[in-house]
């Protein structure tokens, strides 16, 4: 199409072509046209782009959803093609039809470009036309308008006189109590950012009852986000009004009817831990805590558990370790034998990032024998966060204390039937080895990670090569000449051309790592050699892999050495293995 | 009006779809549904179409109103498919039509046939856009040199079209066929119901669904019921109830757990061992499950006949109604010819003072809530769907009996003269006013208050 950037700047035909492509049949035009509409209205010049094209695409607004977002993202990023903020109020009437269609992705890009553009009005300007529009919407026939309104008071309130800040507020509340749960929804979203820009008074006066209201919404949906809310409302009061306007809806979601909503409240545990400070945390918060660990709801555990040690953390110094120990730690030890998987592999994954927090002496009387359970769990994935946070624990009391059950652990899941927990702990390796040290990785894990190369899954083979190549770089190029080189080599000679593939991945990723000597010496003959299999496959590997290994060779060898057999693969009667030859033979000499 | 729940002289206002003798099996209708206003009416056909009817904006405005419907789209919603991996061809019937809350001028809707669920946007359009820079007005490209100025295009009244969209496509979340899909009041969830399964979706969302009924057992040897249908509460966002094949109805509270595996009320008749049978299972199965639109009651349709439920009262049904009692005697011959199994729908009126169902023969029944037990059953009718009713518009509708005995009186037409092949499985009643719509077969017939 000529619709492309051509570059003759004094032809209108190519903009002419872009506008023609408004209104393609094909979306995909469409979509460009669209994405290119800053350089039709720079060809058109502001004028006839205030009066011509942004009444066109007002009107025009019942297209594909990809048009309509890509047209709310662009209006955003206008201004200046309206003739700067003196224009702004231009950009309004398409962004808000574009703020009641159905999608919410679309609504949700025109509210964040109505954002942007409210920047730009003055505050005549968002008196004259920013809040009469926000207040068309709010009171729109449809929800879908009254939605997008809500998340508009923010940008606009702190720019306004106190009377219309007044009508504002007044908006904002028959929001929080509209008909469609929808809208409650949106209002509780965006309350707490609401209430940032509104005065503290106003806050306590007008916006903690509606908080309050929509905390006990009869729908789940928006008590759940109200629940969300408590932490931002939270953290802009301050810490007299706390516990007499925060605290009892914090309280009674803790214990809501519905699941989900407790789940919120886990959810943002530590963000409420923080808004109320230390004190409440200590006194209320905790128990609290304590009664979602215990929750009925698997989900609702699972959630708090994940965000244990972060409460842990961020409570009060001084009565730290008195907390964790008389009311978290038992709740733990319960956990840790809970009947639901998801709950013990939540806690499997922030669980040792307690070490630090209770000192080494507690963790070896209190936590190690749960690490160790949990070391034995029968979910795979439970041993597996175990393992992957180990660096923790290492800290605090070293990793020998674990050694012995974390061994067996890791050679149950190297061995697990299922090759998502092999690819998981293969992908664990480089860190066990940095852990382990190499001694002991010798001993105990090389093995592991050469049987892994002739896994009969691809991917485990693939990660196994990669693994690897991680090995090396952490413990160098000799260690990779005595122990892995020699075992790799012998793969080179198996009847199976999978494992002989696999053995020329290996290569690829090797030469990388192992430097030129260790590479052209050991590395290369074997490849060359294979460049007489009887297998195609290997033989346009062996090309690919010579091209690959090229820039790691001796400059002295290619030609002698890897350009003949190049050649002679140039010629293979296999068009692929002659394809990839070719490409390498360019490849190297480029 | 339904609303002052007087008596209604039902008469035929419309029917739809040919009458003439040989009736192709896509036309089937399989799912019939009114809007939340009751401005719109969809049907389903087992050809995989929707067809959306819409009130006739003069029928409205005339006194007495009518009821009338005018074809306002149609478009094909699911089309044939097969599944390579079961080697299972899968049909494009539609199982069920459901219409969101209104949310803007567009009308959404969700279609579903066994194993996909489609949410449809059908919405207008009455605009043209005119004036291209690099063609004529008559189409052909304009020489490129000719080009010295920009136009913006403009935008002009054309004549309104209807288009319907698909939005969202949610598929492969069920293993066995789709039996129920239904909103929540919260209009941001809804539930599909299969076999053994029933998924929890967001609107928004196609590539999850959550599991929040599984009643599959561990070995498919010891299954010994199935999920019949589901629904949600009208207005409690956390309720829904499903019924099964063994004639229970669970209540399930998504409160308590995320998955809904302990049902908080059963509803259960106690079966009485003296009218125990060979069919006494099959004829339990509960075919269709509707909470009334209060929200306070729920009505289960059987083989047999209708019960409706207080939702506090799990012993027994607050009230039953036998819908056609005069086949319990030729069970047999209906196990025979399939007909037992066939899953009779039913729907309350807006007012929730009246139930409907279907019957065979064309027959579709009417009761009046209260009415019944009155000793001559005052409150209950039988009406039927048929060419005779469309050849007589706007005439009251004959009540029809059927002879329970072998003597018959006037009138009435006995039990062996009934036609099995004319069901009336899908029934709707519009949501504020006395029209309802029938699907018989092919057609679907619109009858209302007399006018």
């Amino acid at each position: 199409m000529a619709a492309s950037d051509s570059g003759t700047d004094d032809s209108l035909y190519p903009i002419a072509v872009l506008i023609d492509e408004l209104k393609n049949e094909d979306v995909q035009l469409r979509l460009n046209s669209i994405k290119k509409l800053s350089t039709i209205a720079l060809a058109l010049g502001v004028e006839r782009t205030r009066s011509e094209l942004i009444p066109f695409l007002t009107e025009t607004i019942y297209d594909e959803d990809e048009v309509l977002l890509a047209l709310a993202e662009q209006l955003g990023n206008f201004i200046n093609l309206v003739g700067g903020c003196e224009y702004a109020h231009v950009l309004l009437s398409p962004l808000e039809s574009l703020a009641t269609v159905e999608e919410t992705v679309v609504r949700d890009k025109a509210v964040a470009s109505l954002r942007a553009v409210s920047a730009h009005h003055s505050p005549q300007a968002l008196e004259q036309y920013f809040v009469p529009l926000v207040q068309r919407l709010a009171g729109g026939d449809w929800f879908t308008s009254r939605a997008s309104a809500c998340g508009l008071f923010s940008v606009c309130y702190p720019r306004v006189s106190a009377p219309v800040k007044e009508e504002l507020r007044g908006n904002f509340r028959s929001l929080c109590q509209d008909d469609t749960p929808m809208v409650r929804r949106a209002a509780a979203y965006k309350l707490g950012e609401f209430a940032r820009v509104v005065e503290v008074e106003y806050v306590k006066s007008d916006l903690i009852p509606m908080f309050v209201t929509l905390a006990q919404d009869e729908q789940d949906s928006v008590r759940l986000l109200a629940a969300e809310a408590c932490a931002a409302v939270a953290a802009l009061l301050p810490p007299e009004d706390m516990e007499q306007l925060v605290m009892p809806t914090v309280r009674l979601r803790a214990e809501d009817a519905s699941w989900r909503v407790r789940y919120m409240v886990a959810e943002k545990f530590v963000e409420l831990q923080q808004a109320v400070g230390l004190e409440l945390a200590r006194t209320d918060l905790a128990q609290i805590f304590q009664a979602l660990l215990k929750d009925t709801e698997a989900e609702v555990r699972a959630a708090a558990a994940e965000k244990v040690k972060d409460f842990c953390m961020n409570l009060d110094k001084a009565h730290q370790e008195q907390i964790i120990m008389t009311m978290i730690l038992p709740q733990i030890k319960d956990l840790v034998c809970d009947l639901n998987q998801h709950v013990k592999s939540a806690l499997a994954s922030i669980i040792m990032g307690l070490s630090p927090i209770v000192g080494r002496q507690n963790t070896i009387e209190h936590l190690l024998p749960l690490f160790l359970t949990q070391l034995k769990d029968e979910c795979p994935e439970v041993r597996l966060n175990i393992i992957s946070n180990l660096e923790c624990v290492n800290e605090v009391i070293g990793i020998q204390q674990l050694v012995q059950s974390l061994l067996p652990a890791i050679v149950e899941l190297a061995e697990d039937t299922k090759w998502r927990v092999r690819l998981a702990i293969i992908e664990h390796m480089p860190l066990l080895a940095g852990q382990l040290g190499q001694e002991f990785f010798d001993e105990k894990l090389t093995g592991l990670c050469m049987s892994w190369l002739i896994d009969h899954v691809y991917a485990i083979r693939e990660a196994a090569t990669l693994n690897l190549k991680k090995l090396v770089e952490q413990y160098g190029a000799a260690w990779a000449e005595t122990n892995v080189i020699p075992k790799v080599l012998a793969m080179s000679r198996e009847q199976n051309y999978l494992h002989r593939m696999t053995y020329l991945f290996c290569i690829n990723v090797l030469s990388e790592v192992c430097g030129k000597d260790i590479t052209t010496r050991v590395l290369l003959p074997t490849v060359l050699s294979m460049a007489d299999d009887n297998v195609a496959n290997v033989r346009f590997n062996v090309a690919k892999t010579l091209q690959k290994m090229a820039p790691y060779l001796d400059p002295a060898v290619i030609q002698p050495q890897v350009k003949p057999v190049l050649e002679k693969l140039n010629v293979d009667p296999d068009v692929d293995v002659k394809y990839f030859a070719s490409e390498a033979i360019a490849g190297i000499a480029g | 009006m339904a609303g002052n729940g007087g008596e209604t002289t039902w008469c035929f206002s419309q029917v739809k779809g040919t009458l003439e003798d040989d009736v192709t099996e896509a036309d089937l209708i399989s799912c019939v549904e009114f809007n939340h206003d009751g401005e719109l009416l969809a049907t389903g056909d087992k050809g995989g179409r929707v067809v959306i009817f819409q009130r006739d904006p003069a029928s409205k405005q005339c006194v007495p109103k009518k009821g009338e419907y005018n074809v306002y789209s149609t478009f094909q919603s699911h089309e044939p498919e097969f599944d390579y991996l079961k080697s299972l061809e899968i049909e494009e019937k539609i199982n069920k039509i459901r219409w969101l809350k209104r949310k803007n001028q567009a009308h959404f809707l969700l279609s579903t046939n066994d194993k996909t669920i489609k949410l449809w946007k059908v919405s207008e359009r009455d605009k043209r856009v005119t004036g291209y820079n690099t063609r004529e007005e008559g189409g052909r490209p304009r020489d490129p040199t000719r080009v010295t100025a920009l136009r913006v295009p403009t935008v002009r009244p054309a004549d309104l079209m209807v288009e319907a969209s698909p939005r969202r496509i949610f598929a492969n979340a069920h293993t066995y066929h789709i039996n129920s899909i239904s909103l929540n009041s919260d209009q941001e969830t809804y539930l599909s119901a299969d076999d053994l399964r029933i998924n929890l979706w967001h609107l928004e969302i196609t590539d999850q669904s959550f599991n929040i009924v599984d009643i599959k057992p561990a070995n498919m040897e010891e299954l010994t019921e199935v999920i019949t249908a589901a629904e949600f509460h009208p207005t409690e966002c956390n309720l829904f109830v499903y019924s099964s094949s063994k004639g229970t109805i669970r209540l399930c509270d998504m409160r308590a757990a995320a998955l809904c595996d302990r049902h908080a009320k059963l509803f259960e008749e106690p079966e009485d061992p003296h009218a125990r049978s060979f069919f006494s299972e099959i004829i339990s199965s509960i075919s269709d499950v509707k909470l009334s639109n209060s929200g306070r009651y729920m009505m289960s349709r059987d083989y047999l006949g209708l019960k409706v439920w207080d939702l506090r009262m799990e012993t027994k049904p607050v009230e039953t109604y036998p819908v056609h009692e005069y086949l319990r005697s030729k069970l047999c011959s209906l196990y025979e010819n399939d007909c037992i199994f066939d899953k009779f729908e039913c729907c309350w009126s807006g007012d929730d003072q009246r139930l409907m169902t279907g019957s065979y023969n064309g027959f579709f029944r009417i009761f009046e809530r209260g009415g019944a037990g009155a000793g001559a059953r005052r409150g209950e009718l039988t009406l039927e769907a048929s060419r005779d009713a469309a050849a007589r518009p706007r005439q009251p509708l004959r009540a029809r009996r059927v002879a329970a005995t072998a003597k018959r009186k006037k009138d009435e037409i006995s039990v062996d003269c009934l036609d099995f092949n004319k069901k009336i499985l899908h029934t709707a009643w519009h949501p504020h006013e006395s029209i309802i719509a029938v699907a018989a077969t092919n057609n679907l017939f619109i009858f209302q208050d007399k006018f």
